[in-house]
């Protein structure tokens, strides 16, 4: 168990110190977060729809599109130099790989969604710091939702030559229900409904977690077996 | 090997036949022998077509699903081949049932295409198998493929329930259901036996199309076999 968590450690932390030289993902997520972001805004009439009503749902488009970029970005990097390879040939456990990997596209993702929020309240004008605690619990229930799934798949697209294309494709279905959930329950905390009434949605996005993550670790095996 | 392929393509090609007949009479039976429905006239006949359709497409995705579970487990590519027909064919059937719906939607709700829970799983469900599909066609390793896909069909089946659950939890217009449900169907008889006609129909036409598409995947390995052997 030992050995798995730290060799995971050192996979997400060879991760996070190549983002950290390029700044790859932190550059096109603010870019990327501010193009969405501005483009919902000005897709509606202000004198008939607030910026309020359309801001739970533009902070989850920002986040998946943004997501979607992080994970995209993780395997290209294995797979353009064959890292992968020399990761599978080191005496790293196997299990341990799909735990770094989860790792460092955790904190890409996360990094992503910071700097959105960050964005996210200037623009929308959305007092989000009167419910923080709480928002954060959903956003990063519903990240690990979506994380661990792509982090499986981006691990087989990068094998076919189409994988910018393959991820989005395959992890569209996935996403379906954290997200609903997440904007639902988004939306919920902004209008200052209690969490306790929105229990149904937290306990949707729970039990996605523990079933996709489990079932993601499971598989990752699968896909790498040589 | 390539005899039996042949055989069992054969056998699938009659029971399609079979099975065209059986339309031919659950038309003919749906239009001419069973009541018009009450409150929806016409529009209702669809119902003949669209419940078996969808019960043929759950029934591939779930059969593609089990046998993903097993291929995972014994490794035997025959089996890889079958969920990969299993799968084809029901989004064959996905097609059919995806088309049929917003047609009796239109004059029946007022509207095409609704957010409801049923429709949202199987929209999404449909696209994750075209995903399949797809994912299949980029892939040349057998070995790979084989695996990759196993995964893909056994995260499908995971992921149903949830879809399901996700637009329950917001709000519902489709027609609750009158057969599969715990106290007696509330069709009458005529209508139902219609329904279950069609429903062996429709079942036949998958069980033709998948030994087909089969026997068409067991040929188009020992051809690139062949291929393989004769380069080397």
């Amino acid at each position: 168990m030992g050995a798995v968590l730290r060799a995971a450690w050192l996979i997400a932390a060879k991760d996070v110190a190549i983002e950290w030289r390029t700044k790859t993902a932190f550059a096109s997520g603010l870019v990327f977060a501010v193009l969405v972001l501005a483009v919902l805004f000005f897709s509606r009439d202000p004198t008939v729809v607030s910026s309020h009503d359309i801001a739970p749902g533009a902070l989850w488009v920002t986040f998946t599109f943004a997501a979607m970029l992080g994970l995209n970005r993780a395997f290209l990097l294995e797979g353009e130099l064959r890292g992968l390879d020399g990761i599978l040939l080191s005496p790293a456990p196997r299990s341990a790989i799909f735990w770094g990997k989860f790792g460092g596209n955790l904190a890409f993702v996360g990094l992503i969604e910071a700097i959105s929020i960050l964005l996210f309240v200037p623009f929308y004008d959305v007092p989000i710091w009167l419910r923080f605690g709480e928002l954060l619990l959903v956003i990063a229930m519903t990240t690990v939702a979506f994380v661990a799934v792509g982090t499986l798949l981006s691990a087989m697209v990068v094998r076919t030559r189409y994988a910018e294309l393959m991820l989005p494709l395959l992890l569209l279905p996935f996403l379906v229900p954290p997200l609903v959930g997440g904007v639902q329950l988004t939306a919920g905390l902004l209008d200052g409904r209690p969490l306790s009434a929105l229990s149904g949605w937290l306990k949707l996005i729970g039990a996605f977690d523990v079933a996709f993550v489990t079932l993601a670790a499971l598989l990752f095996q699968v896909v790498l077996d040589e | 090997m390539r005899d039996r392929a042949l055989r069992l393509a054969g056998v699938g090609r009659g029971i399609t036949v079979l099975a065209l007949l059986g339309l031919a009479g659950v038309y003919v039976r749906a239009l001419k022998y069973t009541p018009l429905e009450l409150s929806q006239g016409a529009a209702q006949k669809i119902f003949y077509v669209h419940v078996p359709a969808a019960w043929a497409a759950l029934l591939s995705i779930s059969v593609c699903g089990l046998l993903s579970v097993l291929y995972l487990w014994l490794k035997d590519r025959r089996i890889d081949l079958a969920a990969a027909a299993s799968a084809e064919v029901g989004v064959a059937f996905g097609v059919v049932m995806l088309t049929t719906g917003p047609l009796w939607g239109k004059p029946i709700w007022g509207t095409w295409w609704t957010w409801d829970a049923r429709l949202t799983s199987t929209l999404f469900l449909f696209l994750l198998f075209v995903g399949y599909i797809v994912l299949r066609g980029v892939l040349t390793d057998p070995g790979v493929r084989g695996r990759f896909s196993a995964v893909i069909g056994i995260m499908g089946l995971v992921l149903v329930p949830f879809i399901h659950l996700t637009v329950y939890l917001f709000r519902t217009l489709h027609p609750a259901p009158i057969v599969l449900k715990p106290s007696a169907p509330s069709l009458p008889s005529a209508m139902l036996a219609t329904l279950l006609s069609s429903v062996g129909v429709f079942t036949l036409f998958y069980v033709g199309f998948v030994m087909q598409r089969y026997a068409l995947g067991l040929l188009r390995e020992l051809r690139e076999e062949e291929l393989a052997g004769a380069a080397r």
